[in-house]
């Protein structure tokens, strides 16, 4: 079947099976390998993605149902002025270790600040809970999701600090 | 893992479903947020040869109070209804139900009309639903029809709707008074099915009696079930802690649960029980206020 | 918040990770991530047995079904000698069933197609019939001697596998029977599965111009697996190449090689095609290494104040169809005799039996040094009991018998020689910062009011980095490990090291050890590990062994290349190689401190301007025994309240205070304490693999095996106390296990110690709510 959709602000027109899911379209036909498989029970939120703004598991949708639909993974999360401050506070706070449920993470994460800007511990907690981490126990992740929260709202420190300079530098996009 | 092959369909209008039901009939199934079909697709338990996916229906979105009820159009995503701020006073169950389906992913996907439809036992929009003496609206050949929630369960995994017909939408009653709802779930872990689940519909009329009563009991047997010995008895009376303490002892005997991973048949009940207690003075504190119990 | 990669004296800081970029721009490379031109697809067909005869294997439908190249049945094996492969355990395990399946979701046959989807389709229409047999589920039946013999293929006509004890039977028994207390418990660790969120895979390329086989895999061992792959194949070992790529978690389930590993060679070999395979999650939980499993017995002989004299434990470890435990080969039960853990035994023995089961194979080491978790997890659970029956608070009956920081090194009953320790030290600082007498304070209160609140403590001891090569070895290798460091004319290193990080850190914290040592930046060090044909040989990843050995390693690689960085100081400063000091950053000559030479400059000199006579170039290659194991421990408090109508226990609060000798890279440390504990709390609340009569397993995918998420894991919190380690090359002994080893005891204590007015003594894991609820039933709480 014929589908066109947006991927990360550029228009894909692809022709796939239907039994085909989104993740696997993302990973295989378009080499967006950001998104990971981690289950098959829809369960581990490894393959999160935003379809239309909202954040989904690309597993437990079909490629065909995106035709037409604007959709975000993490490899779109990146801008022309560097890593989006969640990417860095990531790095920052060491919200992931072995990184396999990172992009997922970071897309409800997105997503949470998105409709709900300055999350409290509960509601990151609650926001992410269909994102399965095994290596963080997950204190970093929410601290990182609360620093990114805090850049965002331009609270965070004004002076950044030594690593997030060198974030900034090696945050230039290479293409 | 990968479902098997199969054909897929995308109407875009409600007729144009309808036919095609009509054409494939047991061969075809309706795909709507997917989040369970997919799922037992890909484990190879489901097979359909054709999909009939309703996600491009308007007409199945959104919801409205019209003639006595809330109409809930069936693609209603789970999340759309945990954040409808304006349904919170008047419908207050559906935000507290939806809140607990899974995880928020899953919500943004899933559906109120397919979750229904799936009838799986431990659905929380079933024990909503009945505890809301709802109507499930279908369509199919024969045209539009309601099935009160009392018969819309059949059996695990299977409703009233025929093959060809697609639910359309869930109408709630408009409730007649001062309304809360309480929706109480235990789970081995967050996002998980229920061990047991109970939700409470309250409606107090305006001398403090309860105008309106509903029990919703899911995990507790091959459907979600109704405890109306719960309901008759709490009729007419005030929200004491002796009605309170009548009332939980009655939900349990409405639930059938069995022996299992999640636990024993004696534990399920005893759960139900402490729910309908906890659930019910939490409601008796918010419609009558501190103080006023007793 | 994390420390600048470009500061000098690195060690000990907390140096954000130079790993994480790729990461979190979604650029990792993991193995299902590996596109090869023209690859294929693997699927297993799987037994829905547990225990069958295998009639006949017919592939023909499936061979003819769209994009099939072949499919690969046990009789095809057998024809090649490949239907069988050793395992780690001495043991040797079935690659594709013959004759008959021992476990449910056993490998019966491979198909290889053009696509996942074709290859998956093919499987379901290779025609399998099957004549079932009674399956035999639980361990201690199995071993019963009219049970039926499921491992025809050996000599010995039983189901035991094997009978190892350590200690003294005869002294500990004689102490057994003078003692004025004994107090005896049951306790089952249960069947638990490392679950990394990366499932595992392979890709298998073979160039029959070249006849070389590149073996892309996610692995924790890639050298080791390299070596077993050429003994079993016969292919030359400088033929084969291991790629171990970016990998999503280990925790032990990616030391073992699998059936489908040798299925995707095979077919490569066969086709001369790369061959990938992609195991799904419900692969992984039914049919890759298991851990835990022990259903043991302890007995603690002591005096009436709680001093302990002697320990006494019988265990019965089910290891499923195939011994395929990870362990040292002259370790059959691991390192479980460590099992008299803090305490200051003066004499124990401690037995293991190992029983087959129609389950799948296993007993590998889940985030521990091979059966040190078992081993923690039942001493603090018995010491527990021991407290409650002298009536001895737990953490005054702990510090009565903690073994005091003036006997290290310490000789244990079983024969271990702890290397360092300071018990006391550790947990006074965990009951202060956790305010222990006010929490006592709080749940007398409570008691009395009937509310259930409970405190649980465990003071583990751990013993990691195997290890010296006198002692361990897998498979006759030796369990050293190495580090290989090369200075670049600009001063820009590339360290290669013999493990295989997968998330904890090693591109840093290695980096962080040889920039130490070298006087250069993190940001100035380049590490890489997990390809064969560049990096030194070693053991890899796993029983907390990568700090101790490669680390070790690391360190010692980069105090070789600074004794030749100092006589080329020496020859630039112009001045005697004795008078030439090291600052930490600079050579400098004695007394003249204004002039001074960095690493820099004399990697520079070293290929442009040696001494006469020196050989050129600036690089090292260490191989590191080890002289001893490390024993890093830990004080844990975990504070928990009962919800007496459902049964739900929450974790109100959990301290870690660890002591895992001199810490590299603290926020690294931090991090890797939140994860295990987090593991710990799963395996404590919600884990387990059961199986129904039949064998059935019933907690194949994450539907029934739980991994908790944000909402389900407390809040951690976290300290340390450092008692390095005196032989250690920089004094750190290792800390990816420690919470995994060390807080199921505190939990489960917690649990006990609330339930303790009522009389429980024990609660066997997973606690789920409903078994609360029964105990509360059962004393009649809960009417």
């Amino acid at each position: 079947m014929k589908i066109q959709l947006r991927i990360n602000g550029r228009t894909k027109e692809s022709d796939v099976e239907p039994r085909k899911l989104l993740a696997y379209y993302l990973r295989e036909d378009l080499g967006l390998t950001g998104t990971h498989i981690g289950c098959d029970t829809t369960n581990c939120g490894a393959c999160t993605v935003l379809l239309d703004g909202k954040a989904v598991k690309s597993c437990t949708v079909l490629a065909v149902q995106a035709d037409g639909c604007d959709v975000m993974t993490v490899e779109g999360l990146e801008g022309e002025d560097g890593l989006h401050p969640l990417q860095t506070a990531f790095w920052e706070e060491h919200g992931l270790q072995c990184g396999y449920c990172t992009p997922g993470v970071l897309m409800s994460g997105y997503a949470l600040l998105q409709s709900n800007p300055q999350p409290s511990e509960a509601e990151i907690r609650s926001g992410i809970s269909g994102n399965v981490c095994r290596c963080t126990g997950y204190v970093n992740i929410v601290k990182a999701i609360r620093s990114a929260s805090a850049k965002l709202a331009g609270a965070a420190d004004d002076t950044p600090s030594e690593s997030a300079k060198e974030v900034a530098a090696s945050g230039k996009k290479s293409d | 893992m990968f479902p098997n092959s199969f054909e897929y369909m995308a109407p875009t209008t409600l007729a144009e479903a309808v036919e095609l039901m009509q054409r494939h009939e047991y061969d075809a199934k309706v795909l709507s947020g997917g989040q369970s079909l997919l799922p037992m697709m890909k484990l190879r338990m489901a097979a359909p040869p054709i999909l009939i996916d309703i996600n491009s229906i308007d007409e199945l979105r959104g919801w409205k109070e019209e003639s006595g009820f809330l109409r809930i159009g069936a693609l209603t995503r789970h999340s759309e209804l945990e954040n409808a701020v304006e349904l919170r006073d008047r419908y207050p169950l559906l935000a507290e139900t939806a809140v607990w389906i899974a995880d928020p992913l899953v919500r943004n996907r899933g559906t109120i009309g397919g979750s229904l439809a799936h009838a799986d036992p431990a659905s929380d929009w079933g024990a909503a639903m009945l505890a809301l003496h709802a109507r499930v609206e279908g369509i199919g050949s024969g045209g539009e029809r309601q099935i009160p929630m009392d018969d819309f369960f059949v059996d695990t995994f299977t409703t009233a709707l025929e093959e060809t017909e697609i639910a359309t939408a869930v109408l709630v009653p408009k409730p007649a008074g001062r309304t809360a709802g309480r929706y109480l779930k235990i789970e081995r872990k967050a996002g998980d099915f229920a061990i047991a689940g109970l939700a409470i519909h309250v409606v107090l009329a305006s001398d403090g009696t309860v105008a309106e009563a509903g029990f919703g009991i899911c995990a507790c047997g091959p459907v979600p079930l109704r405890g109306k010995r719960a309901e008759e008895y709490l009729l007419g009376k005030k929200l004491t802690p002796e009605t309170i303490d009548d009332v939980s002892r009655m939900v349990p005997e409405d639930a059938d649960p069995e022996d299992d991973l999640r636990g024993s048949a004696a534990y399920k009940r005893d759960v139900l029980r402490v729910f309908a207690e906890r659930g019910l003075s939490d409601i008796a504190k918010e419609l009558q206020g501190e103080g006023v119990v007793g | 918040m994390a420390k600048s990669q470009t500061e000098l004296r690195p060690l000990g800081k907390s140096v954000g990770r130079k790993e994480d970029p790729r990461f979190i721009r979604g650029m990792g490379r993991y193995i299902d991530d590996i596109v090869l031109p023209g690859m294929l697809y693997m699927s297993l067909v799987r037994s829905p047995y547990a225990h069958a005869r295998i009639k006949h294997v017919d592939p023909s439908a499936a061979l003819e079904a769209p994009g099939v190249k072949l499919v690969i049945t046990g009789e095809d094996l057998a024809a090649m000698d490949l239907a069988w492969m050793p395992t780690m355990a001495g043991d040797k395990q079935m690659v594709l069933a013959t004759g008959k399946v021992l476990y449910q979701y056993q490998e019966v046959a491979a198909v290889i197609a053009e696509s996942r989807e074709q290859a998956e389709d093919a499987a379901q229409l290779v025609d399998v019939e099957y004549e079932p047999l009674p399956a035999v589920v639980d361990p201690i039946q199995s071993l019963d001697p009219d049970a039926p013999v499921l491992r025809e293929d050996r000599e010995k006509k039983s189901n035991h596998i094997f009978h190892w004890e350590a200690g003294d039977k005869e002294a500990t028994e004689e102490l057994f029977r003078n003692a004025p207390v004994v107090v005896k418990q049951n306790v089952r660790f249960p069947r638990v599965h490392p679950s990394p969120l990366e499932p595992c895979g392979c890709v298998a390329d073979y160039q029959s111009s070249t006849g070389k086989l590149t073996w892309y895999v996610t692995s924790q061992a890639p050298h080791a697996h390299r070596t077993v792959l050429s003994m079993v194949s016969g292919l030359p070992e400088h033929q084969i190449r291991v790629i171990s790529p970016d990998v999503g978690g280990g925790f032990g389930n990616k030391v073992p090689v699998y059936p489908g590993y040798v299925c995707a060679i095979v077919a490569s070999l066969k086709l001369g095609r790369p061959v990938k395979w992609i195991e799904s999650r419900t692969e992984n939980i039914s049919s890759t290494g298991f851990a835990r499993d022990y259903h043991m017995t302890a007995e603690i002989a002591a005096e009436e104040d709680g001093r302990v004299l002697a320990l006494r434990v019988k265990t019965i470890a089910d290891h499923g169809a195939f011994d395929a435990a990870a362990d040292p080969s002259k370790f059959p039960a691991g390192l479980f005799s460590i099992v008299t853990g803090s305490y200051d035994f003066k004499e124990s023995f401690v037995e293991v039996d190992g029983a087959y089961t129609n389950k799948a194979p296993g007993g590998i080491a889940y985030r521990c040094s091979f059966r040190v978790t078992e081993a923690a997890y039942l001493i603090e659970r018995v010491m527990d009991v021991l407290a409650r029956r002298v009536g001895v608070d737990p953490a005054e009956l702990r510090k009565r018998d903690f073994i005091r920081k003036e006997q290290f090194p310490y000789q244990s009953p079983t024969g271990w020689t702890y290397d360092s320790g300071d018990y006391e030290k550790t947990l006074d600082l965990a009951l202060e910062k956790i305010g222990y007498e006010e929490l006592r304070k709080e749940q007398a209160e409570k008691r009395a009011r009937g509310e259930l609140m409970g405190i649980g403590i465990s003071t583990f001891t751990e013993v990691v980095g195997a290890g010296p090569s006198h002692t361990f070895d897998i498979m006759g290798i030796k369990m050293f490990d190495s580090a290989q460091i090369r200075l670049h004319p600009t001063g820009k290193v590339l360290a290669r090291l013999g493990v295989r990080h997968q998330g904890q850190g090693h591109e840093t914290t290695f980096a962080q050890i040889i920039a130490e040592e070298l006087g250069l930046s993190t940001e100035d060090v380049l590490i890489e590990e997990g390809d064969t044909d560049t990096a030194p040989y070693g053991l890899g990843t796993y029983a907390s062994r990568s700090t101790p050995t490669a680390g070790g390693a690391a360190a010692l690689c980069g105090r070789r290349i600074r004794d030749k960085a100092k006589k080329i100081a020496s020859h630039l400063l112009e001045a005697g190689e004795d008078d030439v000091v090291w600052d930490g950053v600079s050579f400098s000559a004695k007394g003249l401190p204004d002039k001074s030479v960095t690493m820099k400059d004399i990697a520079f000199a070293a290929y442009t301007n040696v001494p006469e006579g020196m050989e050129p170039g600036l690089e090292a290659t260490y191989y590191y025994d080890p002289p001893n194991l490390t024993f890093p421990h830990g004080a844990y408090i975990a504070v928990v309240d009962i919800d007496k109508g459902t049964g739900a226990v929450k974790v109100r609060r959990f301290l870690a205070v660890d002591d895992c000798g001199n810490v590299i890279n603290p926020m690294i440390v931090d991090g890797q304490v939140h994860g295990g504990l987090t593991e710990g709390f799963a395996i404590a609340f919600m884990q387990d693999i059961p199986f129904d009569e039949d064998g059935n397993c019933l907690a194949p995918n994450w539907m029934d095996y739980l991994v908790p998420t944000a909402l389900d894991t407390p809040h951690w919190e976290t300290d340390r106390t450092v008692t390095p380690s005196p032989h250690h090359p920089i004094g750190a002994k290792g800390v990816g296990e420690s919470p995994n080893v060390g807080s199921p005891a505190a939990f489960v204590n917690a649990v006990v110690d609330a339930l303790a007015p009522l009389g429980v003594e024990h609660i066997d894991m997973p606690i789920f709510p409903w078994k609360v609820w029964e105990v509360l039933r059962e004393h009649g709480v809960n009417k």
